[in-house]
């Protein structure tokens, strides 16, 4: 029997892209939602934009069984070290999405409180523009983390290690001199409070 | 207004009166706060009737024109009987802004006065629990005091930096 009989029954590819087209429809977003822009989150995820038709729709607020994290609201300096406990606590592989101008650069809260961007401490896969955006661009963020998944592939363990590069923006220059700066904030391994309270 | 002769005759020389509108104001200046406030309360609470505590909040009023006092801490109350309002306005100073805590009088203060505490570092004394309220306990500055710079002292920028190296 000659080959080219058998053409259309098999397909020769990577093991590896096979496991990223699989892994890539079926993504699993853990709702970091804490202000306006989770509204349009929850948009997305109603039948009316229905975030399904793309394999992202299973929600779960255990981030143990998540696979991408949306950050969609402003993220205040108390809330640091939760999003990263959090993070931390998703099993790999993993991706975060940045939604809206807040989670991506502070928005119009250029205050004491409020991060000056979310990828000054964790990696950040894809940034969503806009006050709120609206689910189409939610969406079109899913379609691109699935073009991004796609291409990294699956990748070993020494790989993952040699990650340590940080990916955020140049940190801010000080508002203050060093020695004029406080020291803040807690531990996000332990999630309890490192340093002695200042205050008598 | 009747109280306020009821409360000139009881606390003479204590307190100063201001109005605006219909807004009547009763304020203690902070030499003597310290030990009229309390008193002054309780005299407001159980003899005219001003049961309930509708308001309590910081001012700071560094650099405002003709202020005398830096903080300011406003106790709005309100008569329920007769539905009458009243603003106590007590002053205190650096370096340690004290003031009387009103928790024995109404319990509500608990939470408005930790707020102010927070946000002031007015001190209450006597209060049964004075820890932050709103940001995090190891947190140095208060905020809204005006010679805060909105930014902060980088406090913000403060955290240990998470790669994807780490899981
Ligand atoms: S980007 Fe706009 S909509 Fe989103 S959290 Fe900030 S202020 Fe709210």
């Amino acid at each position: 029997m000659a080959l080219t009989n058998l053409l259309p029954d098999f397909m020769v590819t990577k093991l590896d892209a096979l496991a990223s087209l699989l892994r890539k429809h079926s993504l699993w977003p853990m709702p970091f939602a804490t202000a306006c822009c989770g509204i349009e989150l929850m948009a997305t995820a109603s039948s009316r934009y229905d975030i399904a038709r793309f394999g992202a729709e299973a929600m779960r607020f255990s981030p143990r069984q998540c696979d991408v994290m949306i950050v969609a609201g402003r993220v205040v300096m108390k809330m640091v070290p939760v999003m990263q406990r959090i993070w931390l606590q998703m099993p790999e592989p993993k991706w975060c999405i940045s939604m809206g101008a807040c989670a991506s650069s502070g928005g119009v809260f250029d205050t004491y409180a409020v991060v000056q961007g979310i990828d000054r401490f964790i990696p950040v896969d894809v940034y969503v523009p806009g006050c709120p955006p609206r689910p189409e661009q939610l969406i079109r963020a899913v379609l691109d983390l699935q073009e991004k998944v796609q291409k990294t592939g699956t990748i070993d363990a020494r790989e993952f290690a040699d990650r340590t590069t940080y990916e955020g923006p140049t940190p801010l220059a000080r508002e203050l001199a060093p020695e004029q700066a406080i020291v803040a904030p807690g531990d996000y391994r332990t999630a309890t409070r490192l340093r002695p309270l200042p205050l008598a | 207004m009747a109280t306020l002769d009821k409360l000139q005759a009881k606390f003479p020389g204590a307190f100063t009166t201001s109005s605006f509108r219909d807004n009547v104001r009763v304020l203690v200046n902070a030499a003597k706060a310290p030990t009229v406030l309390f008193l002054l309360l309780k005299f407001l609470k159980e003899e005219c009737g001003f049961d309930m505590l509708t308001e309590l909040g910081g001012i700071d009023y560094l650099n405002y024109p003709n202020a005398t006092d830096r903080y300011c801490v406003v106790y709005g109350l309100t008569n329920t009987a007769t539905g009458e309002r009243l603003w106590v306005k007590a002053f205190a100073n650096d370096p340690d802004p004290e003031l009387p805590s009103v928790v024995e009088l109404w319990n509500g203060a608990n939470w408005m006065e930790r707020e102010v505490y927070d946000m002031y570092g007015v001190r209450f004394t006597g209060h049964p629990d004075l820890r932050r309220i709103l940001l995090p306990a190891e947190f140095t500055a208060f905020p809204l005091r005006k010679d805060y710079p909105l930014r902060g002292y980088g406090e913000r920028h403060n955290f240990p930096i998470v790669t994807r190296a780490e899981s």
